[in-house]
C-alpha cells in the first residue's frame, strides 16, 4: 500500500469516528444489548477459568491425598496366622538349665516350622515345604523367643499363638494379590492359595493392628520393617539443625535489624541471605559432602552431618522471619528502655526479643518443618544407607523419615508400597502438627501496637 | 571423652566462672552495688564468656583441621607407590580407616596398611585426649585470667556488650561463609574435573555417559561428559511444569484476589498452601506410582507409546508442586497494583475481567514475569521428583512421552552408593552442581531484580 492510499484510508476512518461521535449513543439499541451480553459472557468465562484453576489445584491435592491414603491405610494392619506351637523342651532347653542365655540361643525358627508342618501334614516335598514356611514371617521366631524369655513356664506346653505372617501372604489377605489370575502371573502358587483358604476357613487368619510398624527399624522384610529408626534419626537431625540454626539465625537477625550499620558488610550479608534461600537444596548436599565429610572427616550417614547441612538451609528462613518479627516491635519500646538507662543489648534481650519471640518461633517451626521434609541433600552425605538399628545418638549412622520413604519407594516388594504410603502419612501428620502449632502461635500472640 | 561430655564440661566450667565472677564483684562492692561500675551479673557474664568462648573457638578450629592433619601424617608413612597413585591411595585410606574403627578383618591388605590403621587409631586417641586437655586448660586459663581482672570500676557491661555484638557479627557472617563454602567446594572439585576432561567438551558435548573405564586396559566404557542432554532434559521437564503451574497458578491468584468470597478464600488459600508444604519425596512417590502408570495406561489406550518414566509425569507433578509458588507471588504483585488504577477502569465502565486483563495484568506483568522466573529456578533445582519419576538415560529428545534425565538426577546417581574416589565420574557431579548453582543463582538474582524494580514503581 502506498503512503497516499493509507493516508486516504486514515482520513476515511477518522470521518467515520467523528460521525459516530456526533451521533448520540442509543443505549437501548440491539447492537449495544448484544455487546453487553457478550461482555458479560466474557466476564463469566473469565471468572470460571479462575474457579477451574483453583479446582484443578485442589483436585491435585485430593488425588495426592487419596492415592497415598488408599495405598497406605492397610499398612497399619498386619495379617497374623494362628498356629499351635509346641514349646518343645528338647529344642529350647534340653538340659533344663533355665538359663536365659541358653533359651535365647534356641532354634525358635525350628519350632515355627514344626508347627507349620504339624498344621499341614500332607506337605512333603522340599520345595513345597519351603513355600509353606513362607506363610509365617521370619520375625515370628523372635516373638516366640521373647514370649518364652518372659514366661519360662511355657516350655513344654502347647499353645495356640497368633504369629506374624510373611509379606506375600499378607498381601493376599489384604486383597493385593488376585488368586484368580493365572498361577504364573502371581507371587503365590496354587498350593499357597489353597493353604490360605484352608486357614481362613478355620478362622486362623486375622488382621491385627501393626504396632511393629511404629516401633522397629528398617528391614529387608516388609512385614518387619518399621519407621521408628527413621523417626529417631529425624529427631536427632532436627535437634542438631535447631541447636545450630536457631541461635545463629536469631543473633544474625538481631544484629542486622538492631545494630548493623549500613555498610558494605551488611549489604553483602543481606544479599547473601536472599541468595542462600534460593540455592537448590542438592547444592547444600554437595557442600556437606565436600566440607563436612571430605575435609572435616565427620562420620558418614550421621545425624550430625545431616543437621549441619540442613542448618545452613534453614538459616535464611529463620533470619528472614526473625527480622520481620523484630521489625514489628515498635521503636517506642526501645526508646523507653534506653531512656531508663538500659544498654542496647539489655534493651534487646529484655524488651525486643520477648516481644518478638512468638514471631521468631513461628518462623523457626516453619523452617524446621521444611527441614523435616528435606531429602536431596541428605542423599549426598550418605544417609541413604540401609540401617536396621535404632540410632542411639547424633553420631550413630541413621536415616531420616523422607529418606526412608525414598528407600522404600525403590524396593521391589509389593508390600513396601503400602509401607511407603503409610510412612508418608506419618510424615505428613508431623508436618501438619508443626504447621498447626505455628498457626496457633501466630494467632495466640498476634498483637497490634 | 566424647564430644557431648566435653561440651557439658565446658558448660559446667562456664556456669562455675559465672558464679565466681559474680561473687567476686559482690565481694568487691562491699555490700553496695552502687560501688560497682556494672551489675554483678555482668561481671559473671564477663568471666563466663572468657572461659567458654576461647575454648569453643579452639574446638571448632581443632575439628576443622584434625582430620586433615592426621590424614597427612598417615599418608606420609605410606609406601611411595601407594601415595603416587590417587586411586590406590584413596582405597588404602579407606581400608585404614576401617581397620582403625575396629573392623576390616575381611580386608586383604598389606601389613603396612594394617600398621597404618593401628597408627591411625592411636593418633585419634591421642588427638582426642590432647583436645580434652588443651580445651579444658584454655577454659581454666580464661577463667583465672578474667577473674583476676575483675575490679570494682571495671566496665564489665560495656565489655559484655562488645563481646555479644562480636558474636552477632560472627553469626551474620555465617551466611557469607556458607556461600563461600559452596563456591569453593564446588570450584575446587570442578577444577579437578577440568584437569581430566576438557571444559569445552563438558559445556558443549552432546553425549552423556559417565561410565569411565576403571582399569586402564578396559576399552569399551569410555566416559563422555557432555552436559547438553542433561540440560535439554531439565528444560523439557521445567517447560512441562511451567505449562501446568503458570496458567493454574495465575488464574487461581486472580480468582482468589478479585472474585472469591471471603469464606471461600479462607478455605481455598490455606489448602493451596498445603501443596507447597508437601515434601518433594512425596510428590516423587506420587509421580512414580500414580501419575506415570496412569499416563502409560491411557497412552496405550490412545495408541501412544508412553515410557514408564516419562518426562510428562515428572513435569506434571512438578507443576502441581509449583502452583502455590506462582499463585502466592503473583497474588502479591497483583494486589500491589494501586486501587486508583482499578477505580479508574471501573469508572470507564469496564467489567471486572476487562479491568484485570487490560489494566491490572499489564501493570503487574514485570512482577509476574519475575515470579515465573523464580518458579523456573526452583523447577531446575528440584531433585526428588525427577530422581523418582524421570529416567536415567540421557536422551536428547523433546518428546515428553519419553524418559529424559536431568542435572539433579545425575548428581544424585553419581554420588549415591559406591563411589570411585577422585574419578572423573564422581568429580563430574560437582561440575554439574556448580553449573546448576550458577544457573539458578543467575535466574534468581535476575528475577528478584525484576520484582524489586517493579515494586518501586507505585511507591
Amino acid at each position: 500500500m502506498t503512503d497516499m492510499a493509507s493516508l486516504m484510508e486514515d482520513r476515511a476512518a477518522a470521518k467515520v469516528i467523528s460521525d459516530n461521535l456526533r451521533k448520540p449513543v442509543d443505549w437501548d439499541s440491539p447492537k449495544i444489548a448484544r455487546n453487553i451480553k457478550k461482555r458479560y459472557a466474557a466476564e463469566r468465562r473469565f471468572k470460571s477459568y479462575g474457579l477451574v484453576a483453583i479446582c484443578l489445584a485442589l483436585l491435585a491435592l485430593c488425588t495426592l491425598a487419596l492415592s497415598i491414603g488408599s495405598k497406605g491405610y492397610s499398612a497399619f494392619y498386619q495379617t497374623y496366622v494362628q498356629l499351635e506351637v509346641t514349646f518343645d523342651p528338647a529344642v529350647i532347653d534340653p538340659d533344663r538349665t533355665g538359663d536365659p542365655d541358653v533359651i535365647g540361643r534356641a532354634n525358635f525358627d525350628g519350632l515355627v516350622k514344626q508347627a507349620l508342618r504339624d498344621r499341614f501334614p500332607d506337605v512333603t516335598s522340599r520345595s513345597d515345604k519351603r513355600d509353606l514356611y513362607g506363610i509365617v514371617s521370619g520375625g515370628a521366631s523372635y516373638d516366640l523367643r521373647e514370649r518364652v524369655l518372659e514366661n519360662p513356664s511355657l516350655i513344654g506346653q502347647t499353645r495356640t499363638i497368633w504369629l506374624i505372617s510373611g509379606d506375600d501372604f499378607d498381601m493376599l489377605n489384604k486383597g493385593y494379590i488376585d488368586p484368580t489370575v493365572d498361577e504364573g502371573d502371581r507371587r503365590l502358587n496354587d498350593n499357597e492359595v489353597a493353604w490360605y483358604n484352608e486357614l481362613v476357613a478355620d478362622g486362623a487368619v486375622e488382621k491385627q493392628f501393626h504396632t511393629r510398624f511404629f516401633t522397629s527399624g528398617d528391614s529387608r522384610e516388609p512385614e518387619l520393617a518399621g519407621i521408628w529408626g527413621a523417626a529417631v534419626g529425624s529427631f536427632y537431625t532436627l535437634l542438631v539443625t535447631l541447636a545450630l540454626s536457631f541461635p545463629i539465625g536469631v543473633l544474625a537477625a538481631i544484629y542486622l535489624e538492631e545494630f548493623a550499620p549500613k555498610n558494605r558488610f551488611t549489604q553483602i550479608v543481606e544479599v547473601n541471605i536472599n541468595n542462600l534461600a534460593a540455592v537448590p537444596s542438592i547444592v547444600f548436599g554437595l557442600l556437606g559432602l565436600e566440607v563436612y565429610l571430605n575435609v572435616m572427616h565427620l562420620p558418614r550417614s550421621a545425624p550430625v552431618v545431616g543437621g549441619l547441612t540442613l542448618a545452613l538451609m534453614t538459616l535464611p528462613t529463620i533470619i528472614i522471619a526473625s527480622r520481620a518479627a523484630i521489625k514489628a516491635v515498635p521503636p517506642s519500646i526501645r526508646q523507653a528502655a534506653l531512656g531508663l538507662g538500659a544498654s542496647p543489648v539489655q534493651t534487646v534481650t529484655h524488651h525486643v526479643l520477648p516481644l518478638a519471640m512468638p514471631g521468631i518461633l513461628t518462623g523457626t517451626i516453619i523452617g524446621m518443618a521444611q527441614a523435616l521434609g528435606e531429602t536431596a541433600p541428605l542423599l549426598m552425605i550418605g544417609m541413604v544407607a540401609f540401617i536396621v538399628d535404632i540410632p542411639g545418638g547424633a553420631l550413630d549412622p541413621a536415616t531420616v523419615l523422607p529418606v526412608q520413604i525414598y528407600l522404600w519407594a525403590d524396593s521391589p516388594e509389593r508390600a513396601f508400597v503400602e509401607k511407603t504410603s503409610a510412612a508418608i502419612m506419618v510424615l505428613l501428620a508431623f508436618l501438619v502438627l508443626m504447621n498447626g502449632l505455628a498457626v496457633y502461635l501466630r494467632k495466640k500472640f498476634e498483637r497490634k501496637w | 571423652m566424647s564430644l557431648s561430655f566435653l561440651l557439658l564440661a565446658v558448660a559446667a566450667l562456664c556456669a562455675l566462672s559465672f558464679y565466681f565472677g559474680r561473687q567476686r564483684a559482690v565481694a568487691l562492692s562491699g555490700g553496695r552495688h552502687s560501688n560497682l561500675h556494672s551489675l554483678p551479673v555482668h561481671y559473671g557474664a564477663y568471666t563466663a564468656a572468657w572461659c567458654g568462648l576461647p575454648a569453643l573457638f579452639l574446638l571448632l578450629i581443632w575439628y576443622m583441621f584434625q582430620g586433615s592433619v592426621i590424614e597427612a601424617l598417615i599418608v606420609s608413612d605410606l609406601p611411595q607407590e601407594v601415595v603416587g597413585d590417587s586411586g590406590r591411595l584413596s582405597l588404602a585410606l579407606n581400608s585404614i580407616s576401617q581397620i582403625a574403627a575396629g573392623g576390616g578383618e575381611h580386608l586383604t591388605v598389606s601389613p603396612e596398611i594394617v600398621d597404618a590403621g593401628r597408627r591411625l587409631a592411636n593418633l585419634q586417641t591421642i588427638a582426642n585426649a590432647a583436645l580434652v586437655v588443651v580445651m579444658l586448660s584454655v577454659a581454666l586459663a580464661g577463667l583465672v585470667l578474667s577473674y583476676r581482672r575483675i575490679e570494682a570500676d571495671m566496665r564489665a557491661r560495656n565489655n559484655v556488650e562488645r563481646i555479644s555484638r562480636a558474636i552477632m557479627i560472627v553469626c551474620s557472617a555465617i551466611a557469607i561463609l556458607s556461600t563461600v563454602g559452596i563456591v569453593f567446594s564446588l570450584m575446587f572439585e570442578t577444577l579437578h574435573f577440568f584437569s581430566k576432561i576438557n571444559p569445552l567438551d563438558f559445556l558443549f558435548g552432546l553425549e552423556w555417559s559417565p561410565q569411565t573405564a576403571i582399569r586402564a586396559d578396559q576399552v569399551a566404557s569410555e566416559g563422555a561428559f557432555g552436559m547438553i542432554p542433561l540440560f535439554v532434559g531439565t528444560l523439557l521437564i521445567t517447560l512441562i511444569a511451567m505449562c501446568v503451574a503458570v496458567p493454574v497458578g495465575l488464574f487461581s491468584a486472580i480468582y482468589m484476589g478479585e472474585y472469591a468470597a471471603p469464606k471461600f478464600r479462607a478455605v481455598a488459600k490455606p489448602a493451596l498452601e498445603i501443596l507447597a508444604g508437601v515434601p518433594t519425596v512425596v510428590y516423587g512417590f506420587f509421580a512414580a506410582l500414580t501419575v506415570a502408570p496412569f499416563l502409560r495406561d491411557n497412552g496405550a489406550i490412545l495408541g501412544l507409546d508412553v515410557s514408564s518414566e516419562s518426562a510428562l509425569a515428572a513435569g506434571l507433578v512438578m507443576g502441581i508442586m509449583i502452583i502455590p509458588f506462582v499463585s502466592s507471588l503473583s497474588d502479591d504483585v497483583m494486589s500491589q497494583v494501586p486501587k486508583s488504577l482499578r477505580d479508574g477502569s471501573y469508572a470507564l465502565g469496564a467489567t471486572k475481567s476487562e479491568t484485570i486483563r487490560q489494566v491490572i495484568f499489564p501493570a503487574a506483568l514485570p512482577g509476574i514475569v519475575g515470579a515465573v522466573l523464580l518458579a523456573v529456578s526452583r523447577a531446575i533445582g528440584e531433585t526428588m521428583i525427577v530422581v523418582m519419576a524421570a529416567g536415567l538415560a540421557a536422551n536428547m529428545t523433546v518428546n515428553p512421552l519419553q524418559a529424559v534425565t536431568t542435572v539433579t538426577v545425575q548428581i544424585v546417581t553419581l554420588l549415591v552408593g559406591d563411589q570411585e574416589f577422585d574419578s572423573a565420574k564422581t568429580l563430574s557431579a560437582f561440575a554439574l552442581g556448580l553449573v546448576l548453582f550458577l544457573v539458578t543463582l543467575g535466574l534468581n538474582v535476575f528475577a528478584l531484580k525484576v520484582v524489586q524494580k517493579y515494586r518501586e514503581k507505585y511507591d
